[in-house]
């Protein structure tokens, strides 16, 4: 490609001085906005925020329905518990989240960051408390250059408020999820709770109000990582929203009755509007742009003013490069196909991974001072330590078998079999001595599996171990 | 730590903090227009400020850094002000497991040995101080091994019952054979091993431990007994089973009479404290008790 001389005209930014290079940020006024994609956006927002803040308080049985116990190392979801040993589950659901992400990006664009991303659920929050409290755009934006005054203050205290109010009620709720709520909150307003759950509960309160009622769009332009490589999953076929040039140039303000046609304007009236309501702060005429988190704002905004001006909608709209350029959207196009496959395999090979959980998991572990003894009755013996993880919520029973080519004897095997019951969420630990008559054991290794059967359930884990003999 | 080192740490250490912060303050303002001068394939370096937050979290840094320093011990031999050491960090951690695990150790070393052997929590405690304390030794079943007596078994070298376990525990046990191999000579040494075994009821040789029970009246009889019958005062092994310390091959047996052995076992009593000995005791009796 030949690109300009560089080195002729170096580059150079119209009017930026030194100390320029640092963008200052400008505050977003952002005026508010009904129509359709925001009460979509309300019926998204708001069983996500209710389910954030009920579902701790849900009781099963007769602890909480989802508990993530760190000092226990038990992760309990309703009638399922995870161990440490289930970490890799963990991994899954993390590939299906990003899966999930690929595909939905891919075929409706940025649906995550402009609906459901907690950010912007959270932000849109303290965007309604600070219209309650400071009054609409314009008044906002007043109140802003006034100088400080008792109303000021006022409005502005009225404000902080409710965001450090709603940012604690947040706070806390999360902790609730790794401490029991129904202690927690009590133990909070007594003031005895633990140091430690005060001291997430006020980070949490703290990082929800710097992040959703200051930072705001900051996060999603400097500090998600989503938001940025999300643009690779991008093609001419996702949906993104856009301004129709082709139908809204040459834009220009003019009476309701103008001519537009007569007047060589295009249908936007440049009425600054889809501006006003970006929380972002960009102007979607511009084209494309990687701050735009899809919300949909500016489409409502575009389309009432369309509406008023009795000119058809969608001059701002969700479209695809391709339909914009007058082709046709391939829905069904080899890159979203693929994410959807690959999403679908992940969730049925987790689905299937989940409930064929064992509900017990079976370690033998070998004596670690030496390998075999041989006894006055002329037998091999190996000894082994037995652990059992008892990985549901009631005690259980287990039968012993032990599978080898070697005639195997289980030592002391009555005390064994009746050490063999754990309660919930137990680990047994019991010493296993095998031992084979010293003619039959020909190989210096032979493989052995230890198998337990739950007795009631009749489920099964079982666990490969190795028995040491003389070399012959 | 001699002070020279102590001076190279503390000059290395306090020279890199104030060269980073001289190096970045000197870094803050740049044109912005001039390059550095670096170009590839036409593509120059323009030579600009490094963002404001880097800056800042950089210069944050190092004043978190000078804190540190001043709070913990970080430059050489200069201690800090919080007086902070890895071993009280220790030792904090170790006196508060202790207070938590205390009032259970304290409810279960009250408890009589049936009890303990019938108390689930008190086998599984037991069964965790013995594997970090026992196993090594003992082996994870209790199964023992060549110079490590089996626990799992009714024969008791140092006598039975929980009390001669408990004391074996807190204050640890020393056995000494002497070696007999001068005494004896070597067909000494073979005739006695062949009484030996006959004493243990094993295949022998009849004429050769007619030979030797005469020299086993002399040297042995004093601590294993008329009979072999040992003696637990003495932690001098019982020979009338099958059951050997140090094996019971004729080999072993000749090899031990010859050379004689040395039993030792360590005293738990600081390690353990007299509470989780007592635990540990009954754990152990209840291993032999099926």
């Amino acid at each position: 490609m030949n690109g300009p001389n560089v080195t002729e005209e170096p580059v150079r930014l119209e009017g930026f001085g030194p100390k320029d290079l640092y963008q200052r940020r400008e505050k977003i006024f952002t005026r508010f906005v009904g129509g359709f994609f925001q009460r979509l956006r309300f019926f998204t927002g708001w069983p996500l925020l209710t389910g954030y803040f009920l579902l701790p308080w849900i009781n099963w049985g007769e602890r909480q329905a989802v508990l993530f116990d760190l000092p226990a190392r038990e992760f309990h979801i309703f009638t399922l518990t995870f161990f440490p040993q289930d970490f890799w589950l963990l991994g899954w659901l993390l590939m299906i989240a990003a899966f999930g992400l690929f595909t939905v990006t891919t075929v409706v664009g940025r649906l995550w960051c402009g609906y459901t991303c907690p950010q912007t659920v959270w932000t849109a929050i303290f965007m309604w408390a600070e219209q309650v409290a400071e009054g609409p755009r314009h008044a906002r934006i007043r109140l802003e250059q006034a100088p400080w005054s008792f109303e000021k203050l006022r409005k502005r205290a009225a404000k902080h408020s409710m965001w450090i109010g709603f940012a604690a009620l947040t706070g806390v709720t999360f902790v609730g999820y790794f401490t029991p709520i129904r202690e927690l909150v009590p133990d909070l307003t007594v003031f005895e709770a633990s140091g430690w759950a005060v001291f997430w509960s006020l980070f949490f309160t703290g990082a929800t109000y710097t992040n959703a009622g200051w930072m705001r769009e900051q996060v999603c332009i400097y500090m998600c990582p989503y938001a940025r490589f999300q643009s690779a999953m991008f093609d001419k076929d996702t949906l993104i929203v856009s301004y129709d040039a082709s139908r809204g140039e040459p834009r220009g303000s003019r009476k309701r009755s103008a001519d537009a046609a007569a007047d060589n304007l295009g249908d936007c009236i440049d009425c600054q509007l889809c501006v006003q309501v970006c929380p972002v702060g960009i102007d979607i005429r511009d084209g494309l742009q990687y701050e735009c988190i899809g919300c949909a704002h500016c489409i409502d905004a575009c389309d009432q003013v369309m509406d008023k001006m009795d000119y058809p909608r969608g001059l701002v709209r969700y479209t695809t490069e391709h339909e914009l350029s007058g082709g046709k959207t391939h829905w069904f196009r080899g890159r979203a196909v693929g994410y959807a496959v690959v999403l679908l395999v992940l969730m049925t090979a987790f689905t299937v991974a989940i409930f064929s959980r064992k509900p017990f998991e079976v370690d033998v572990i070998r004596e670690r001072g030496e390998l075999f003894q041989v006894n006055t009755a002329d037998q091999v013996v190996n000894p082994y330590s037995l652990k059992v993880l008892n990985k549901t919520q009631g005690p259980q029973r287990y039968t012993i078998e032990v599978v080898s080519d070697l005639p195997l004897t289980v030592e002391r095997s009555d005390q064994l079999a009746a050490s063999l019951a754990s309660l919930a969420a137990e680990v047994l630990d019991l010493p296993l001595i095998l031992s084979a008559p010293r003619e039959a054991v020909a190989l210096p290794t032979v493989p052995v599996t230890v198998r337990l059967c739950e007795v009631d359930s009749g489920h099964c884990d079982e666990e490969q171990t190795t028995f040491f003999g003389p070399v012959q | 730590m001699s002070s020279g080192w102590s001076w190279f740490i503390i000059i290395g250490t306090m020279g890199s903090l104030i060269g980073a912060a001289v190096f970045l303050l000197m870094n803050r303002h740049t044109s912005g227009e001039e390059t550095t001068g670096h170009e590839y394939d036409g593509i120059q370096e323009l030579d600009n400020p490094l963002p404001m937050w880097w800056v800042g979290m950089f210069l944050l840094t190092i004043i978190y850094a000078v804190g540190y320093l001043v709070w913990y011990p970080g430059l050489g031999n200069i201690k800090g002000t919080a007086d902070w050491t890895s071993l009280d960090q220790w030792q904090d951690e170790v006196d508060r497991h202790e207070a938590r695990f205390a009032p259970i150790y304290t409810k279960l070393a009250a408890m009589s040995p049936d009890e303990l052997a019938a108390d689930r929590v008190a086998q599984q405690v037991g069964r965790r101080l013995y594997l970090n304390n026992c196993s090594t030794c003992h082996g994870v079943a209790a199964q023992g091994g060549l110079g490590f007596p089996n626990l799992t078994d009714d024969d008791w070298i140092w006598g039975e019952g929980f009390d001669a376990i408990k004391t074996a525990i807190v204050g640890g046990r020393n056995a000494i054979m002497p070696p007999w191999g001068a005494a004896l000579g070597d067909e000494g040494v073979a005739n006695v091993t062949q009484y030996t075994l006959s004493l243990a009821g094993q295949e022998h040789n009849a004429d050769m431990a007619a030979a030797g029970e005469a020299q086993y009246n002399t040297l042995c009889v004093a601590c294993h007994g008329a009979q072999g019958e040992g003696n637990p005062l003495l932690g001098a092994p019982n020979l009338n089973n099958n059951i050997w310390l140090y094996g019971g091959s004729p080999e072993q047996i000749a090899f031990t009479i010859r050379h004689g052995r040395n039993g030792n076992m360590p005293a738990f009593a600081d390690i353990l404290g007299d509470e989780k000995a007592h635990i540990l005791a009954g754990y152990v009796k209840s291993l032999s008790q099926q």
